[in-house]
């Protein structure tokens, strides 16, 4: 399967699973807000182009705006993440290589560790925007905070378990490793 | 120049950042405050089609409740029927009237219609659903929405084609006129964003005795819903030590997390008293202000 073609089915699925699981289903807690969909940008390609990454951020969240009904909410924090990865990606590139031998950001290309932290800044990035842009127009400061942290805990939690189900070993076809 | 154009090149994901940015939060904003997003026609054709798809899965799980409820509604109704009354006077004779309007009574200016809920959101702030009926079917903008149970649900706030878009009660954005049954005073529903199994109502005086389970229904002053339909139940009074009002807590009539088939009502007189409106307003404009 080429990467187009995995990537555009990856990009429905992320969107059917957040619009017709996530949200229309009955929330544990107020404060519990699931956000995954993001995965899909974090699972991009390395090789990727950064305006290109930035364009698919935009348009999966717009996607998701479309039936969640909040034109530019989700899209302005797609963006957000996808426009940071790349520096993030920078921060734990191995330093004696100058490419990863892997297709893709995994634990498997990054390491457990460095992956999770990757997976955290971002996914922290996209529920702060996000819920910020909503506190802006409703709610209180502390309520704001308590579903950041709650939201980034079962993002991660989502995250992880997604990693564990379906674990990701796309190399380069390369003579290196 | 090629100075500029140096820069543009060096910061060009930076500025289509910037530009992605401006353009999201532009839709945001605007949609926040009229509630008609850009783009929804074509985007809601196709978020529809699958909204479909998917109902027709739920449908298939979800719909023997709903159909006990449904059964539950028609069941009232049918007690309402004339037939289930009999003339104690054994004399009298029922004419049937050949009109087809009776003019004595008073013209119609509610009607009802049906639809099905394609999709809703039950987790946000804002919650709103979509419903397989527009513009095509004689939906409009601020048209209310009653749930299979007859309870309060919310109202139209964008018209599609075949689709149209209810804001829920359970919204953060949404004020509701509403009275209490028993005392008659009117007061402000609104949703705190926390449980959807409590709403909040204001503006009711403490002077009111007002008591658990008491019913609310919608108010007088609206032209989006009859008046006196149930909204719900109070479930909590509460006295606000810094004024004059109580806050009560209100578990909603209808189960606003768990709706199928929803009523669209119309209000014919709408068009009229909208047009009486902004006459009035003209008026008032061609005298130079209120002096």
């Amino acid at each position: 399967m080429s990467d187009l073609v995995r990537n555009i089915i990856r990009f429905i699925l992320f969107v059917f699973l957040q619009v017709y699981v996530l949200d229309v289903m009955p929330h544990l807690h107020q404060l519990v807000n699931p956000y995954i969909y993001f995965l899909f940008i974090l699972w991009l390609p390395f090789y990727m182009k950064k305006g290109w990454v930035l364009m698919l951020g935009f348009l999966l969240g717009l996607s998701i705006d479309y039936y969640a009904m909040t034109p530019g909410l989700h899209a302005a924090a797609g963006s957000l993440v996808a426009f940071l990865r790349p520096f993030i990606i920078n921060l734990f590139a191995p330093k004696d290589s100058t490419e990863f031998s892997y297709k893709e950001p995994s634990p498997k290309a990054m390491g457990w560790s460095a992956y999770l932290l990757y997976a955290l800044m971002l996914s922290f990035v996209h529920n702060f925007y996000l819920l910020f842009l909503e506190w802006l127009s409703f709610g209180s400061f502390i309520n704001f905070l308590m579903k950041v942290i709650i939201g980034t805990a079962i993002s991660m939690l989502m995250i992880v378990i997604a990693e564990l189900i379906f674990p990701r070993k796309l190399k380069f076809r390369s003579n290196t490793v | 120049m090629h100075n500029i154009f140096l820069f543009i090149r060096r910061f060009s994901v930076f500025i289509l950042f910037l530009i992605l940015q401006v353009v999201s939060l532009y839709f945001l904003f605007s949609y926040n405050r009229s509630h008609r997003a850009r783009g929804l026609g074509i985007a809601g054709g196709i978020t529809s089609y699958f909204n479909r798809k998917y109902n027709t899965l739920e449908d298939f799980f979800t719909m023997q409740e709903e159909n006990r409820r449904i059964h539950r509604m028609n069941d009232s109704l049918m007690n309402l029927l004339s037939s289930n009354f009999v003339n104690a006077d054994s004399g009298t004779v029922i004419f049937r009237d050949s009109l087809m309007r009776d003019s004595a009574r008073a013209a119609r200016q509610y009607l009802w219609r049906s639809a099905h809920v394609v999709y809703a959101t039950a987790g946000s702030e804002r919650n709103y659903l979509q419903i397989n009926r527009g513009s095509s079917t004689g939906i409009r903008d601020d048209m209310g929405v009653f749930s299979s149970n007859g309870g309060l649900v919310g109202k139209v706030v964008n018209t599609g084609k075949n689709y149209s878009q209810v804001m829920s009660l359970l919204n953060v954005m949404n004020k509701i006129s509403v009275q209490l049954k028993r005392t008659g005073s009117a007061g402000i529903l609104s949703w705190d964003g926390k449980s959807p199994s409590e709403l909040t109502l204001n503006n009711i005086p403490k002077t009111d005795s007002v008591r658990k389970g008491d019913t609310i229904v919608t108010g007088y002053y609206s032209r989006s819903y009859p008046p006196g339909k149930m909204v719900g139940r109070v479930s909590g009074v509460f006295r606000d030590k810094g004024s004059n009002f109580l806050i009560l807590k209100i578990k909603p009539a209808a189960n606003l997390t768990n709706l199928q088939q929803v009523h669209v009502v119309e209000n014919l007189a709408d068009a009229a008293l909208r047009e009486l409106d902004s006459q009035t307003q003209q008026m008032i404009d061609k005298k130079g202000g209120n002096k």
